[in-house]
């Protein structure tokens, strides 16, 4: 048995867990954050994407052991305080989300991208999400959802953007 | 009727602040106390036979509970078709099939147990191709199929052989007419099999209880119709079986009729009741659980030089692969529609649904229409060219018009709507009679193609469902169903309507999610493009029930006749009296006089719809009444083509179908988005490859490619007519499915258009452009 100590969604966290334990396991079954799906368990479709400080990775590609003294966001962390976040919002107004599995992996790949590029073009938006396959939308109202949601918080930022904790870390690491 | 408050209005998903919270509970995400997980054991093999099963390693495991094996598990079940075991029993029908199931304390002990137990087969003949397993001698899928259950009268699978079911459709002389025809044309296509991929892979949960009595918790679009099948199979009551279908990610067919459930009920009860959990991996949901049927079809059209169809012969051979319980009734539907949405007087189809040794078939969004139409429209477009005439004008000459029957002998009303004019809208938004302009760059080339299509739910001939209200406390509404919402949007679309049709905020309607067989009322299932349209009449029927029941109590209350009391805004008043108001939340449990004497009681509405007028079709002439309703549109494409690599990128695709009404123009926008790009990756890149002994190839992501957000057409659009639908809510028809069919037609027919090669063999890769153009090249003896 391992030992880790990670962060999840801001929260201290400690368990041990056999070596074999994927983050996308430790996730679901031990610590019930089941916002985070399973479409593969392969690495090929993105619905288990959650952001390993900051960045988007398959949860189920990631030994749970490498999130040892990092930081984890899943979708449980994106709303806060009960209120959605303006890209919840997004995909809600602009028609995103059908059956909704694909929709945390989806969302948490905009959320990496908005935090590394506020601003994204159509492009970025596309390869942003290229991973992260979805079978009901057809993609169309994803793309638009995290368009709009771009421009509502370059619109209120830096208020927003401010308030976004993965942009403080990222500002203290000095990294875009 | 007056101004519609919430039909019609782009309502965004009630759903929608689960899915983005990741709150929302799917049945992959359930556990029931004391649960176990369970793995399978599949068969390598297409065709053998079992000679025996060594389980004494894994029984010995610590953790492991039960190992169950076909042997012990005496039943045939299915909807249309008693063909299938829960496990192989004596052989085994496809590589991927099911053998030996295990049910322990964690999955990896499952996975664990299940690689060491050992299988020894036999291996037997095997048929992979339907046309020769069609043929005298072949070797039998299912030897015993005489005995098998069937639905009577419907289906007629043919004993010794491995048709499991004959569609027949005959009207008029086709000999007569084709042979007289100016000119004819003799064309066959190809579809290969595919996959709905469902981001959920199957799941269920299933827990048997003292008392004879099973609890499920199933990711299905059928919770009424796995309570049944189960009651039928294992010979229960069926109050004694609940049924839970939660969030479901996804389905498209692939979660009608049965799945896993009969699995993990016999894996609980094997481990002395306690709940199992089955989990297909996205392996075994390629590969063990069903797919979209192959189609080989042969068509043959006579048409007169000035574009008038006289003749069209079909003979559609369906893969059905090792199981045909559901592929039955796609070789039927798909056969009454098999001639695309034409009148024709001459016309005869074969339908055969063909069992081999593959992955089987079932239910996918369009329920054998695509593949059809792949077929027709494209033999359509060939015979436009050999008339030398507009595949649109030749389209429209022959398109279903009032006064028309179809080929089942319905008469074709205008109620129906206007196939026609969704040709013309699609051939106008795509600029049709300017052609495509010439790219920049000298390697590639451009086309525009144009596709038609149908399709009626295809239902038992008694579907029904019901709708139950209950208005809340404070005067809310809890609308009950057990359609499944398992994305399409249909609860959004029924929370509009009960909101409209009660009277109140739409914020005071909720569909309860999560249907259980215990108190959600009776569907059949969720399929075939008809929850929003029946599941919305029995709304408005439960709607107006609870309207009686408040306005005879609040008539009371007003001292005034029932039929004089207004309900508007969740509150009620008095025809000549709208000064004195009372609340719905006043009247929802009944009404209490300033006195204390009290009326009425809780308000319940009860709703209801039935299928009605539908007939079987004559087993010898296919005539009859098969469908509630029709629903048509078309397609129109600009392609652009890389003559040196193959690759096809989509310009643009408009989509026009006469939906009747449009419930809900944001989610009816989505859903055909949705459905035009699954239609895209049936045209472009999906499809079931095979080595030569049957073993499947490509049972994964990375080698079954599905569009990712990087395959978007470059421009859509969605044009919707309003010709309504007599008997729809609102007059709505279902436009579920309809997005997805004749998709890959409109682009075949727009390759050949940018570069004169006929294609007939989906999917239409950037592999296979490219080697046709080489071919042609090579034919030309152009240098290469």
């Amino acid at each position: 048995m391992h030992t880790v100590s990670f962060r999840v969604n801001s929260e201290p966290q400690t368990v041990s867990v056999p070596a074999a334990t994927t983050l996308l396991e430790l996730l679901r079954d031990r610590l019930h954050l089941t916002g985070t799906k399973e479409g593969c368990g392969v690495g090929e479709c993105g619905a288990c994407t959650v952001l390993l400080d900051g960045a988007p990775v398959t949860a189920c590609l990631v030994l749970a052991v490498e999130a040892d003294g990092h930081d984890v966001r899943t979708i449980e962390g994106e709303a806060t305080g009960g209120e959605l976040s303006a890209l919840q919002q997004a995909f809600i107004d602009a028609g995103a989300i059908q059956c909704g599995f694909c929709t945390p992996g989806m969302i948490m790949s905009a959320r990496a991208l908005l935090t590394r590029s506020p601003n994204p073009s159509d492009e970025e938006i596309i390869e942003a999400i290229a991973g992260n396959l979805c079978r009901c939308t057809g993609y169309e109202a994803v793309v638009a959802a995290i368009r709009n949601a771009s421009r509502q918080l370059t619109r209120e930022a830096p208020a927003l953007l401010a308030d976004d904790e993965q942009t403080k870390a990222e500002k203290a690491s000095g990294e875009p | 009727m007056s101004e519609l408050r919430y039909v019609g209005k782009g309502v965004a998903r009630e759903d929608g602040i689960d899915k983005v919270a990741g709150t929302a509970r799917y049945t992959h995400d359930l556990v029931v106390p004391g649960m176990l997980h369970a793995a399978l054991v599949k068969s390598p093999h297409a065709s053998a036979r079992i000679v025996r099963v060594a389980t004494e390693a894994a029984e010995a495991l610590p953790g492991v509970r039960a190992i169950l094996t076909g042997d012990s598990l005496c039943y045939r079940l299915g909807l249309y078709m008693q063909d299938k075991c829960i496990l192989a029993r004596e052989v085994v029908r496809y590589q991927g099939e099911a053998v030996v199931a295990v049910a322990a304390d964690s999955l990896d002990i499952a996975r664990e147990a299940c690689s060491q137990i050992e299988v020894e087969y036999e291996p037997l003949d095997a048929v992979l191709d339907p046309r020769d397993a069609m043929a005298e001698g072949a070797h039998l899928v299912h030897p015993d199929l005489a005995d098998y259950e069937h639905m009577k009268g419907v289906f007629f699978p043919k004993e010794h052989t491995n048709i499991a079911h004959h569609q027949k459709i005959r009207k008029g002389d086709f000999d007569a007419a084709f042979g007289h025809a100016d000119v004819q044309l003799t064309a066959s296509f190809y579809n290969p099999p595919v996959q709905h991929v469902p981001m959920e892979t199957h799941a269920t949960i299933a827990q048997v209880l003292p008392g004879g009595r099973a609890e499920i918790w199933t990711s299905s679009q059928s919770p009424y119709t796995v309570r049944h099948l189960m009651s039928d199979a294992f010979d229960m009551p069926h109050a004694n079986i609940r049924v839970h279908v939660p969030y479901v990610g996804g389905g498209f067919g692939g979660k009608a009729g049965l799945g896993l459930e009969p699995l993990a009920y016999v894996l609980s009860r094997a481990a002395g009741g306690r709940p199992v959990k089955v989990v297909a991996t996205r392996e075994e949901e390629f590969n063990t659980l069903p797919s979209r049927q192959g189609l080989h079809s042969t068509i043959e059209i006579g048409c007169t030089t000035a574009g008038k169809i006289e003749a069209l012969k079909s003979t559609y051979v369906w893969d059905a692969g090792a199981y045909a319980d559901y592929g039955v009734n796609i070789g039927r539907a798909a056969a009454y529609a098999g001639a695309g949405p034409y009148a024709i007087d001459n016309c005869w189809i074969d339908s055969f649904v063909v069992y081999t040794n593959k992955v089987f078939g079932t239910a996918y969004r369009g329920f054998g229409h695509l593949e059809v139409l792949w077929g027709v429209e494209r033999a359509v477009d060939m015979m436009a060219r050999k008339l030398d005439m507009d595949p649109v004008k030749l389209r429209r000459t022959n398109l279903l018009k009032e006064g028309d029957t179809t080929i089942t002998g319905e008469p074709f009303t205008s109620g129906h709507g206007s196939p026609v004019g969704c040709l013309e809208a699609a051939a106008e938004a795509i600029d049709w009679e300017a052609p495509s302009e010439a790219p920049a760059e000298p390697n590639k080339v451009r086309g525009k193609g144009i596709a038609v299509l149908h399709k009626a739910p295809a239902m038992p001939t008694y579907t029904s469902c019901a709708a139950v209200i209950k208005l809340d406390e404070d005067g809310a509404a809890d609308i009950l169903v057990s359609g499944v919402d398992y994305g399409q949007g249909t609860y959004t679309v029924l929370r509009q309507i009960a909101a409209e049709e009660l009277k109140i905020p739409i914020e005071r309607a909720h569909v309860t999610w999560e249907c259980d067989t215990a108190f959600s009322p009776y569907d059949w299932q969720t399929v075939a493009s008809r929850f929003a349209y029946m599941g919305g009449n029995a709304v408005i029927e439960a709607a107006a029930d609870c309207l009686r029941q408040i306005r005879d109590v609040a008539g009371k209350a007003l001292d005034a006749d029932p039929a004089d009391i207004v309900c508007e805004n969740g509150e009620v008043f008095a025809r000549e009296r709208p000064d004195k108001r009372i609340p719905y939340s006043r009247l929802s449990l009944g009404y209490t006089f300033p006195n204390g004497n009290s009326i009425g009681g809780p308000v319940i509405g009860r709703g209801r719809f039935i299928a009605t007028g539908l007939t079987h079709l004559d087993p010898e002439t296919g005539q009859g009444l098969p469908a509630q309703y029709w629903t048509y549109g078309a397609h129109a494409v600009e392609v652009e083509i890389d003559t040196e690599t193959g690759e096809i990128e989509i310009l643009k695709i408009v989509t026009a179908i006469d939906a009747g009404k449009i419930l809900n123009p944001k989610l009816v926008v989505g859903q055909v988005v949705g459905g035009v790009v699954q239609g895209l990756g049936s045209a472009l890149s999906e499809g079931f490859l095979f080595d030569e002994s049957g073993r499947f190839l490509n049972p994964s992501l990375a080698d079954y490619k599905i569009p990712t957000a990087k395959d978007l057409p470059r421009e859509t659009e969605q044009i919707f007519l309003e010709n309504p639908q007599p008997g729809g809510p609102y007059g709505a028809r279902g436009v579920a499915e309809h997005p997805m069919i004749s998709v890959p037609s409109a682009v075949g027919n727009a390759l050949y258009d940018a570069l004169g090669i006929e294609f007939s063999t989906l999917p239409l890769s950037y592999e296979r452009i490219l080697l046709r153009i080489l071919e042609e090249k090579v034919e030309k003896g152009s240098p290469s």
